[in-house]
């Protein structure tokens, strides 16, 4: 018998079989609308309620009078970090919860490909839990997050990047101890919320902390927010500042993910995970 | 009679009639050779070695924790050996999995299709994931030979177990694969059913020469679909031989009281049966 190349190239295979895990995805959503309802709720419901606040900061406080949107703004970008993550660490769960991990990983997919395809599943969740709450806090609020400009497509990547990052170190944490961890999930991206200047200058934090927190591109990219909401001023140091960050973190999650499959490789987990 | 049937990745030549024996020792597609497995110092598979042929079925006997889950996950790529070698269709298992994956495929009741998704879209997912190139018609093919035309709509996860069982099939031979592990292909299947899933096996692997390595308790299955039976215990293969010849060898009536008489360690005295002591 013989085996000749495939008649289509790696590259093409490679890109077929991220397809075939989006599409499982896909699947998934499209058979469940209250999966869809649920990824559009909570942002939609944080940006009423931010938008509510902010309307009476209007008449407190003049520096929300400068910048009616910012609340609003970071409300949503912080979503996109936030969706962005649990997108990513959802979709790893849900092959967790039907115990379809040995099927993927005996199949041709490999573990890179299953991270890139969980990456464009976690665009896919994000721009529908966050697109319907941007829509409405125009229409209620007249406050547009994408009064941002360009420099919105590098807010959003910036923190969609890190929010796979965290993402990656989530799945590698539940490839590692079982499905004990899944909490981490929800959980994880809370940690770095109180020095990622959502809603205050990095200014604000005690010294030392300030250090931690430009070591992340989440400040970054607030701080940058603020420049061009209150300034006008778009600070391309703060952007190429994030962009640069973003890589060593998703360098650091695609690591641990991949150094917690040979491990579970080597123990067994891979069969007993989800059971 | 030799046709091609050409998929996204192999050329795939079938036969229509059995390999012979000889034939088959001719053409080994599992080459495994000393593979060992321990878990914190315990030895779960330890030293065994054993090939496959084309169109050959060989079965891997053994009470619970013999090894034999381990060895097919090994096979698989799922687990890591801590020592030994596995050639698959000739290729390097630990090192280079990922060349041949797509040549072979798995079913087992312990691992489930996700549940949410219809018969037809897990089928259609895993035949994009495996580049079958004409998936929906490979699907159509399937539904049509394992009777799962009017299951394509449902969920999975609301099937019984023996159409669960027909699925997990259709997803194990959607890439026409050259290899196919099982373990426990009718476990939880009531005898019709398992006698169906048995008989398809075998006209499938007459047609095509797959090569089936399976993992079973059902001494009635092995008789049935095996050329080749590995007898394991404590992680090691104690006998090996055809049924009939295994059970001529050690003056048995069935191949059942020869698993039994290996299982409980009758021939060293290792373990003796919970009524004699």
């Amino acid at each position: 018998m013989s085996h000749p190349p495939p008649p289509h190239g790696p590259v093409r295979a490679s890109a077929g079989r991220i397809a075939a895990i989006v599409l499982r995805h896909v699947y998934l959503l499209r058979a469940s609308w209250p999966r869809v309802i649920e990824l559009m709720y909570w942002p939609t419901i944080q940006m009423v309620l931010w938008g509510f606040m902010t309307e009476f900061l209007l008449t407190q406080s003049t520096f929300i009078a400068r910048a009616s949107g910012v609340l609003i703004s970071a409300v949503l970008l912080w979503d996109v970090l936030f969706r962005g993550q649990l997108g990513f660490s959802l979709s790893f769960l849900e092959e967790v919860w039907s115990r379809n991990l040995p099927n993927l990983f005996v199949s041709p997919l490999r573990p890179v490909e299953f991270l890139v395809a969980l990456m464009l599943m976690s665009l896919i969740r994000t721009l529908i839990g966050v697109l319907p709450a941007a829509g409405l806090a125009i229409v209620l609020y007249h406050a547009s997050v994408f009064d941002l400009g360009l420099p919105l497509v590098a807010f959003f990547s910036g923190l969609l990047i890190m929010g796979w990052a965290i993402g990656m170190m989530v799945c590698a944490l539940i490839l590692r101890v079982g499905q004990g961890a899944e909490n981490a999930a929800w959980l994880a991206i809370f940690l770095i919320a109180p020095i990622s200047a959502i809603y205050y200058p990095v200014a604000v934090l005690p010294e030392w902390l300030q250090t931690v927190a430009w070591a992340l591109p989440t400040a970054a990219i607030f701080e940058g927010m603020r420049a061009v909401l209150i300034d006008g001023q778009v600070r391309f140091d703060l952007l190429v500042r994030a962009g640069v960050l973003d890589l060593p973190y998703l360098g650091l999650g695609a690591a641990l993910f991949l150094v917690a499959f040979r491990v579970a490789r080597r123990r067994g987990l891979l069969l007993q995970v989800g059971e | 009679m030799i046709r091609a049937a050409v998929t996204c990745h192999t050329i795939r030549v079938t036969y229509s009639d059995t390999v012979s024996d000889t034939a088959a020792t001719a053409d080994i597609v599992v080459a495994v050779e000393n593979l060992a497995k321990t878990f914190n110092g315990t030895p779960a598979v330890a030293g065994v070695s054993f090939t496959v042929a084309r169109g050959q079925t060989v079965a891997l006997l053994g009470a619970n924790g013999a090894g034999k889950t381990t060895t097919i996950s090994m096979l698989l790529g799922l687990l890591l050996p801590s020592a030994g070698t596995i050639r698959v269709l000739g290729v390097d298992m630990v090192h280079e999995r990922h060349r041949v994956l797509g040549r072979i495929n798995f079913s087992s009741p312990y691992v489930d299709l996700p549940r949410r998704l219809t018969v037809a879209q897990n089928l259609t997912f895993f035949a994009h994931l495996y580049g079958v190139c004409d998936a929906r018609e490979r699907v159509a093919r399937l539904a049509e030979e394992l009777d799962l035309a009017a299951l394509l709509r449902r969920r999975s996860g609301h099937l019984s177990a023996g159409q669960k069982t027909r699925v997990s099939l259709a997803k194990a031979l959607i890439n026409d694969p050259e290899v196919l592990l099982l373990d426990e292909p009718t476990a939880s299947l009531d005898p019709d059913t398992a006698d169906w899933v048995r008989a398809y096996l075998a006209a499938y692997q007459a047609r095509t020469g797959l090569a089936i390595l399976l993992a079973s308790h059902n001494m009635h299955e092995v008789e049935r679909l095996a050329d080749q039976v590995l007898m394991m215990r404590a992680g090691r293969i104690v006998d090996r031989g055809a049924p009939g010849e295994l059970v001529r060898r050690h003056g048995r009536r069935t191949l059942e009281e020869v698993f039994l008489d290996l299982a409980r360690g009758a021939a060293t005295g290792a373990l003796r049966h919970p009524a004699a002591q």
